[in-house]
Parts: structure tokens; C-alpha cells; sequence
């Protein structure tokens, strides 16, 4: 008999509401479990732990009485740590907020909480957003679940490790770049990026407010959709949230086949990528054909140039959103006595981490009065470029399909000498940040050495049900559950 | 020579105004009071406007249609679309280390561009051959744009170096300021005085800002001299310091250009106690501010609509009203203009006009009588900030009301009226109280008059006689009986009586 850990969230919501088991119970054997197996993962910067028991016990009671509960009644939810939650250390794995517990709940907290879901820590990532493996973290790197050796892909490598490793059925993560796929891909988890507009980004530390979106991250897209359901939606605190609230369901499988999705497979993508991974994609492709879709080959002309326009941009933003931090108000353990202003702003600053300089550096070289139209002009252009080339395609498409990274998982150490590269690996992914389009990683299956692989779909602004929709088939033909770690 | 001597003499000033919208209930942002000026230190604050991680600017769409009425106001343009950018900079007073304005430089983003406005005095637009100052100048408005204040540093002494500490108060950061900008349009010192007591003014008018509140407008000065670079002028206090720090900063670029040494175009600041502008650091100068679109703020489509709604909600400027005293009350001009020149007497005229509805005469009470103890007081010293005010006297409109009445109603002697008014001003008692108590009404019953007049006859009884010859002898007995009265028999009553006595006699 599998362990509740192992267990879905709605089943086990189930099995609490029902009252099979108590929140209490489910609640202490996954602090147990996060106690066992995250001395390996390093997934957690830090605990809710007392306060989770806590709540639990009052859901227990709730249901006792018969009270109503809510979606995730007793469901314990991770948090990336640059998601604000009150009370607890929001410290986005910097030194620089080391000491900095925020004071307010982000709104998609907020909404989970209201669910009875249950916030059960903080978890790990690369300082501020920056990294795509999770090792730039002031508190080391997270592990891949599937060979410790080996990167957990980042940002969000703590969300996406702790999910993949069944300490937490659910974790949130954010997206910037592809922080929320990357590690999914590389853990095999599922991990969405929303359109942009459709999740509040209130208390979301941001990296880059004009590409980034909080997304959930699960074991089971029967998992994944509700907690999407829950957090997004117009927030007044987010004067960048739609008005529109979208509701997705959860099709059964013959009704999704009777849609006869149209995807376009983005072919240059896949056979640029790894041969595993391209193979991966191929068979899903093959997969989706054998269900009745409509498969045709395509190609995105722009792609060469969304790295530059995504770099650009991104570190724009950053040096402009990370300038607050100077621990005049908060931040970590010290005090500006006895200097002078200019000195106590270089003396706190040099507290980032060297990537997140070296963005800061980027970013305010191209924002210059003389760079801006050479650089972020231009950059937005491609940006406009872009989005258009992809209204063009989804004329035709329902669905494009493409692996979410070009590279199985790596060793850790390999490639943090080495930016470009790094910034490389980020081609599939950017492109549904500048467009604003949402994107979902699912697995793929696994490498012959048993390394996770990521197929991505990604499809027009506000068609989440469709990526949906052709997850679920996909899940129903290879269960994602037979690709679990052993930890 | 002659040339250099010619250019000297070119002055040119621009301005850029800041304007809190102090009239607002909440901050630019966020849901803070904007009135943070009787809060203690760091207590007006929430997480949006000390710029926590994770918060976002949530924009108060009131700010937008008072900046909007300002645009108007000052003939301004308003753009379909307006946008927010962000003016990156180190400084402790600001809480995210950038400042949320707007910026023209890339698009057209603030809320008012190229606009001008009227206003009584002395530029250089003004046609050569006026005579008089009383001709409107006018003055080209560069852009309206709408920012967010920031927070305030108090320093332990004055001088900065001899600083062991300084402290920060955030409750003004994110307060809506509204920024406005002029083309270097005024030829004199005294013409920005001037120019700035009216707009002052007109912010009253439009509702938007209550000048009499410290630091709630505030003025940057560009000067520059014979076609020469441009030096700002920072961190001037108050309007009538505006005007000195112009006349130290002309005489200090003439004395330069008078030695062939080149004015560097720079920021200075003046000194208020030594009445010196002084050089600020250099670093400020080479500055880069990075300014780019604020990615938090979408776009804001003002469109036809909102323009004309808020055009229809605008109040009656003081142009207006100027129109409507000469026009309907038949209020001499010269006096209109100083009606309205000030709001809140402009107002107390208006709501004396409610307990009496004589504009005529309630409005030579006002301008003859009222502002002149004002001044006095001003000169005194004892007014503040930007506006005079009449709260500097405990005098309310029914006050004024009652005096023109009983002046023109019950034919109160004027030189009496003006002894009876300034009691009722220094007293804050009523002026009808007062007549009472004094019992210096009018002497009205025909026994009393008749008993004065043959009193007189009886002392100067050659005045009988004369009367049958001139008739101007009745009016010499009337002034003789005023005199005797100090001005309280009613004069009709008693040259009717006068007339009667020397018929029976």
C-alpha cells in the first residue's frame, strides 16, 4: 500500500474531508518526510512547521463539526522563497534579505489559505529568479531527486525537487524565464506558466514585473488544475491582473479527443535539442497523432533573436526592481551607524551574489541614456515581433509543442563558469514570457541513464484549458506517476 | 563691447512647479492618507509606499483627473494614452531607490504637454509698446506630469559634513505631486513672484491642493543671462526666496560673464540664510537616471470621454469669475481683479454677498478696509508660507454684511461705520453689538433734532437773517449740527427740520 505522501492531493483532501484520515496525521507524516528525505534535496530555505500543525488541527475541527472546508483543506502547499508569506522569512535565497520576514501575505497566499490549504515552508531557488539551476542560492544548491550529482534546473529548483521528491504534492513557483519549467523538466514534475496578466503578482518578488508569472507545480495535472484555479484571477493589488477570471476544468478524455486539437510541433526546436530530448518530443508528437490530433510541422522565424530581446529586457527590469535593496529598512543583520550614505549603499549591495550583479551591471548598461534605443527600444520591438509571429501561428494552431529544455539535467558546477551557456539553455522557454502566452512542462519520460525529460506546450493567451486538455490526454497514455524517483 | 553689453542684458527664467495634491484622500499608490503632516515619524506608511518587496503601485485615478483639471487649467494638451516610467536613483528619502514619474523623452507619456497660460505682469512675450503692467503675459507650459513625493530627511545640523546622523521620515513618500514645467519665459524676478501668486492662486480655485500648507507648492528656478548655459536653482523654501535667489543668481552670472569667465550650466542650491546659491556636488550633475517604462502600471487610456468629463466638473477659475463680477455685479475691474486674485477672499466676498446682497458695496468694505489690515499684518511679518491669509483675522462675511447694510440702509455716517468696523474686527463682535452698545445711532427723533437746531440759532443768531438771502446757509447749519453730533442725526430728517425752524422763525 503506497504511503499518503506518495498520494495525489485530491485524493487525500478526500480521504481528510471524509474523515478516513486527519489533516493532523497527513500533516505530521509529511513534516517527517521533508525531515528525512530534504537533508538530501536542500529543497526548503525554511519551515512552517508549528504553525502547519496548527492549522491542521483547526481543519480537523472544521470538519468535526461539519463545517464547510475549502479545496485544499488540509493540503500542504510550498512556497518559493520570493513569495511573500507573513510572518515568515521571505529571504529569495539571498544574503541581502537574509533577515527580512515580510509583513503582508502575497495574494495568491492569501487565496490558498482561504482553500485551507496549508503553507508548509519556503523553498529554495537561485537568488532573486536569476539562474536556471538553482545553484546560485545563498543557501546551496537544491539536488536533483533523481541523482543528487546532478542540478534540479531553476529557478524554481526548490518547488520543483521538493514535489518531484513527494515531500509536498503541491508547491508554487515563479516564472520568469522558464523558472517554473525548467525544473519541472528536469525533476518531472508539471509546471505551468499562466498568461501573463491572469495570476496577481502582489508579493511576488519580482525579477522581471513584465514577463514573470506565479505557477503551480504537481505530480498530476489532476493536482495542478485546481490550485491554478485558486490563485488566479483579478487582483485590485495588481494593476497588471485581467479582469476576466478563467475556470478550467478537468475534461474527461473522451471529450477532449472529440476536440481534434491542431498542434504544430516546432520541429527546428526539437532536432536542435539533445537526441533524448528530441526523441522524447517525437514520441509525444507520435503520441498525440495516434489520438486523432492534427500534426503538422512549423517553425517560430524569430527564435534566434528572443534570447537577445529576453536578456535585454529582463535585466532592464531588475536593475531598476533590485535598486530598493539596501538595507536602510530591512534586509539583513547590520546598521548604517557611523557611514556615510553612498558608502552604506556600496557597503549593503555588495551582499548579491556575483549573477545577480553581473544583471544588475547588464541591466543598467542598457537602460544608459545613450543605450536605451540601441538596446531596450529595440529589444521591445522584437518583443512586439514576436508576439505577432505567435498570433500568426495559433491562426493555425491550437497547440505548439516543443521540449521544454534543449539539455537533460547536468552535473552541478558544469556550467555555472559559463553565462552564455547558461543563458543559452533558456531559448525554449523565454518565448512564452515575451509573448505573455501560458506554457506547460510535462514529463516525458526518461533518458536511457534515467534523467528526466520535459516536453513543453505552450498555446494562445487565456487557452490554458487547452494545454490542459492535452496533459490530461498525455498523462492518461504514459502515467506520470511510474516516473517517481527512488529517495 | 556693445555687443557683449547687449546680450548681458538678455534674462531668461524658466520653472518647473511642484504641486501636492494635498486635496487627495490617499497617496499617488497606495491607500496612506496624503495628508501626512500631522502624523508622528514613519507612522503614514504601509507596505506599497515604503516599497517593500513584492508590493505593487496601485494608481489613485483621483490624482489623475485633479492633474488632469491642472492641464486644463494651464491650456494643456491631454494625450489619449499616458504612461508611468521609472527615474532610477540612490537616495535614503527614496524608499524603492527610484522615482514613479513620467517622461517624454521616448513617447509621449505625461498627462499635459504644451500648454500656456495668462497671467498679469512683466515677461518678455509681453508686446514692447504696453504700457502699464496690467497688460496678461503670456507663459508657455512645457509639460504637466504627475510623480510621486518622496519621503523627507531631517539632518542633525545644516551643514551636512558636521552630520553624525540624519533621520528618514517616509509618510510624504507617495504623495501625489504634479509637476509643472515652463518654457524659460519670464524676463524678471518679480514677474515669477507674481506669476506664482496667481497659479498659486488657481490651485485654490481648482480644489486640488491647500497652498497655505508648508511645502505643499514648490518651486525650481533655470536662470540663464545672455543667451548663456542654464543653471537650476534647488531647494528654495518659499516664493518670496524664489525671487531673491533670481536676483542673486543674475548678478552672479552677469559678474562672471563680466570677466569673461563661462557659465557653467549646473545645479545650485540656495542658501536661505546666507542668501547665496551654491554649488551642488558635481556627481549630482553627471547623474544617469536609466529611466524606463514602469512595467507595474499598464497604460492608462484617457480618451474623449474622460477628457470632457472632467472638463465639465471643472470649477470657475478665477478668470471667470473676474468676468462675472464686472459683468453681472457691475463690480469695478480694478476691484474684481483683486478679488479674485485670492481665493479665499474672493470666497468671503461671495459669502457675505449671502447675508447682504449689495456686491458694490460689500466688495469696497473688503478691498478698502480688509485687505488693508491684511497687508499691514503681512508687512508685519506675520503671515507664512505662500498665501496671505485671512484667518490672520477674526473677521467673518456677516460682519462685513451688517456694516454695508447698516451704511446703506440705515444711512450710517461712513467715517463712523469705518471706527465701528475696525472694533468689530479687532473684537470679533458684531458690528450691529456694537452700535448698540455704544449708542451711537442715528439721533432719528424729530424733538432731539428740532431741540440741536435752535440751540445753534440761539449761538448764531446772524444765521437767520443770512438764510433768507443764500441757501447754502441751510447746508452750513446741517454740517454745524453734524458736527455738534459727531455725525449721528439722520441729514434728511434734519434739513427738513432746519428748513421748517427758519420758516417759523
Amino acid at each position: 500500500m503506497k504511503s499518503l505522501y506518495e498520494l495525489p492531493a485530491f485524493v487525500v483532501s478526500r480521504k481528510i474531508k471524509e474523515q478516513e484520515i486527519t489533516a493532523e496525521e497527513y500533516i505530521s507524516i509529511i513534516i517527517e518526510r521533508i525531515k528525512r528525505v530534504d537533508l538530501k534535496i536542500n529543497s526548503f530555505i525554511s519551515h512552517n512547521f508549528e504553525s502547519a500543525l496548527t492549522k491542521s488541527k483547526a481543519i480537523d475541527k472544521k470538519i468535526k463539526e461539519g463545517l464547510k472546508t475549502g479545496l485544499l483543506a488540509g493540503i500542504p502547499v510550498g512556497i518559493k522563497d520570493n513569495i511573500s508569506v507573513q510572518g515568515l522569512k521571505n529571504t529569495c535565497a539571498s544574503r541581502m534579505l537574509s533577515e527580512y520576514v515580510s509583513p503582508y501575505n502575497a495574494t495568491v497566499v492569501g487565496k490558498i489559505e482561504e482553500q485551507d490549504g496549508i503553507i508548509i515552508g519556503k523553498l529554495n531557488m537561485d537568488e532573486f529568479g536569476m539562474g536556471t539551476t538553482s545553484e546560485y542560492s545563498s543557501f546551496g544548491p537544491v539536488r536533483n531527486p533523481w541523482n543528487l550529482g546532478y542540478v534540479a534546473g531553476g529557478s524554481s529548483g526548490g518547488s520543483a525537487a521538493s514535489v518531484a521528491s513527494m515531500q509536498i504534492p503541491l508547491s508554487l513557483g515563479s516564472d520568469t524565464g522558464g523558472s517554473v519549467r525548467c525544473p519541472s523538466s528536469f525533476c518531472s514534475v508539471i509546471g505551468i506558466k499562466p498568461t501573463y496578466g491572469s495570476v496577481s503578482r502582489n508579493g511576488l518578488i519580482s525579477y522581471s514585473n513584465s514577463l514573470e508569472q506565479i505557477g503551480p507545480i504537481a505530480r498530476t495535472i489532476y493536482d495542478l488544475v485546481p490550485l491554478l484555479n485558486i490563485i488566479s484571477g483579478n487582483d485590485p493589488k495588481d494593476n497588471t491582473t485581467v479582469r476576466k477570471k478563467y475556470e478550467y476544468k478537468t475534461n474527461t478524455v473522451d471529450n477532449i479527443l472529440k476536440k481534434k486539437y491542431k498542434i504544430g510541433a516546432l520541429n527546428d526546436l526539437i532536432d536542435n535539442s539533445e537526441a533524448e530530448v528530441a526523441q522524447s518530443s517525437r514520441k509525444k508528437v507520435k503520441q498525440l497523432e495516434d489520438c486523432g490530433c492534427k500534426i503538422e510541422d512549423t517553425r517560430i522565424r524569430l527564435s534566434d533573436y528572443a534570447l537577445a530581446s529576453y536578456y535585454v529586457i529582463a535585466t532592464a527590469e531588475a536593475s531598476s526592481n533590485l535598486s530598493r535593496f539596501d538595507n536602510l529598512r530591512y534586509g539583513y543583520e547590520g546598521s548604517p551607524e557611523g557611514y556615510e550614505w553612498n558608502s552604506y549603499f556600496s557597503e549593503s549591495r555588495s551582499k548579491f551574489g556575483d549573477e545577480v550583479k553581473l544583471r544588475i551591471l547588464l541591466g543598467s548598461y542598457v537602460l544608459s541614456a545613450g543605450y536605451f534605443g540601441k538596446y531596450y527600444t529595440k529589444a521591445q520591438k522584437l518583443r512586439s515581433m514576436i508576439k505577432r509571429e505567435f498570433d500568426i501561428l495559433f491562426n493555425k494552431y491550437d497547440i505548439l509543442l516543443l521540449p521544454t529544455m534543449p539539455v537533460l539535467p547536468f552535473k552541478l558546477g558544469e556550467k555555472t563558469l559559463q553565462p552564455i551557456e547558461n543563458y543559452n539553455l533558456d531559448v525554449y522557454t523565454i518565448l512564452a514570457n515575451l509573448a505573455g502566452i501560458p506554457a506547460i512542462s510535462i514529463p516525458g519520460g526518461l533518458s536511457k541513464e534515467g534523467f528526466p525529460v520535459g516536453v513543453q506546450l505552450i498555446s494562445n493567451a487565456f487557452e490554458e484549458q487547452k494545454l490542459i486538455d492535452v496533459s490530461i490526454l498525455l498523462e492518461n497514455i504514459e502515467g506520470f506517476e511510474t516516473w517517481i524517483p527512488k529517495i | 563691447m556693445n555687443s557683449r553689453m547687449n546680450t548681458v542684458q538678455e534674462l531668461k527664467i524658466g520653472l518647473e512647479i511642484h504641486c501636492q495634491l494635498t486635496n487627495l484622500q490617499t497617496k499617488l499608490f497606495c491607500d496612506c492618507f496624503s495628508n501626512y503632516r500631522n502624523s508622528l515619524p514613519n507612522e503614514n506608511i504601509c507596505p506599497i509606499c515604503l516599497g517593500l518587496p513584492g508590493t505593487l503601485p496601485l494608481l489613485n485615478k483621483r490624482a489623475v483627473e485633479f492633474a488632469s483639471m491642472i492641464c486644463m487649467a494651464f491650456n494643456c494638451s491631454i494625450p489619449e494614452k499616458i504612461s508611468f516610467y521609472r527615474k532610477n536613483y540612490f537616495y535614503p528619502d527614496l524608499p524603492k531607490n527610484y522615482q514613479t514619474t513620467q517622461y517624454n523623452s521616448y513617447e509621449l507619456s505625461s498627462i499635459g504637454y504644451e500648454g500656456s497660460i495668462e497671467f498679469v505682469g512683466d515677461s518678455k512675450s509681453k508686446p514692447k509698446t504696453s504700457k502699464g503692467n496690467s497688460e496678461r503675459s503670456k507663459i508657455r507650459v512645457t509639460r504637466v506630469q504627475l510623480e510621486e513625493d518622496p519621503g523627507k530627511i531631517t539632518y542633525e545640523e545644516d551643514k551636512s559634513a558636521a552630520n553624525n546622523y540624519s533621520l528618514i521620515d517616509y509618510n510624504r513618500a507617495g504623495v501625489s505631486l504634479v509637476e509643472i514645467v515652463t518654457e524659460p519665459d519670464f524676463s524678471s524676478p518679480i514677474a515669477v513672484r507674481t506669476f506664482l501668486n496667481e497659479i498659486v492662486n488657481l490651485f485654490e480655485y481648482l480644489g486640488v491642493t491647500d497652498p497655505s500648507l508648508e511645502g505643499s507648492v514648490r518651486c525650481d528656478v533655470n536662470v540663464s543671462v545672455g543667451g548663456g548655459k542654464k543653471v537650476e536653482i534647488k531647494n528654495i523654501s518659499s516664493f518670496k526666496e524664489v525671487e531673491k535667489s533670481i536676483y542673486y543668481e543674475i548678478t552672479r552670472q552677469k559678474t562672471l560673464i563680466m570677466h569673461d569667465i563661462a557659465v557653467k550650466p549646473e545645479t545650485r542650491h540656495w542658501d536661505e540664510k546666507r542668501k547665496v546659491t551654491v554649488a551642488a556636488r558635481s556627481k549630482e550633475e553627471e547623474e544617469e537616471y536609466r529611466y524606463f517604462p514602469e512595467p507595474d502600471i499598464p497604460k492608462i487610456i484617457l480618451g474623449n470621454k474622460f477628457v470632457s468629463r472632467v472638463r465639465t466638473s471643472m470649477p470657475e477659475l478665477p478668470l471667470g469669475r473676474l468676468k462675472r463680477y464686472i459683468e453681472v455685479y457691475k463690480i469695478t475691474e480694478h476691484t474684481a481683479k483683486i478679488l479674485v486674485n485670492d481665493k479665499r477672499i474672493s470666497d468671503f466676498f461671495e459669502e457675505s454677498l449671502r447675508y447682504y446682497n449689495s456686491p458694490i458695496e460689500i466688495s469696497n468694505w473688503i478691498v478698502n478696509e480688509l485687505l488693508t489690515k491684511i497687508n499691514e499684518k503681512d508687512r508685519q511679518g506675520l503671515t507664512d508660507h505662500n498665501v496671505r491669509s485671512l484667518d490672520i483675522l477674526s473677521v467673518s462675511p456677516s460682519q462685513v454684511a451688517e456694516i454695508a447694510k447698516l451704511v446703506e440702509v440705515k444711512s450710517l455716517n461712513r467715517t463712523i461705520a469705518r471706527e465701528i468696523f475696525d472694533k468689530s474686527v479687532d473684537s470679533g463682535t458684531s458690528p450691529l453689538k456694537i452700535i448698540e452698545n455704544l449708542e451711537i445711532e442715528k439721533i432719528s427723533d424729530e424733538a432731539s433734532i428740532i431741540k440741536i437746531i435752535q440751540d445753534i440759532l440761539i449761538s448764531h443768531p446772524q444765521l437767520i437773517e443770512q438764510s433768507r438771502s443764500n441757501p447754502n446757509v441751510i447746508n452750513y447749519i446741517l454740517g454745524l449740527i453734524m458736527k455738534e453730533t459727531r455725525g449721528r442725526v439722520n441729514p434728511q430728517i434734519a434739513l427738513k427740520l432746519i428748513k421748517e425752524s427758519l420758516e417759523e422763525i
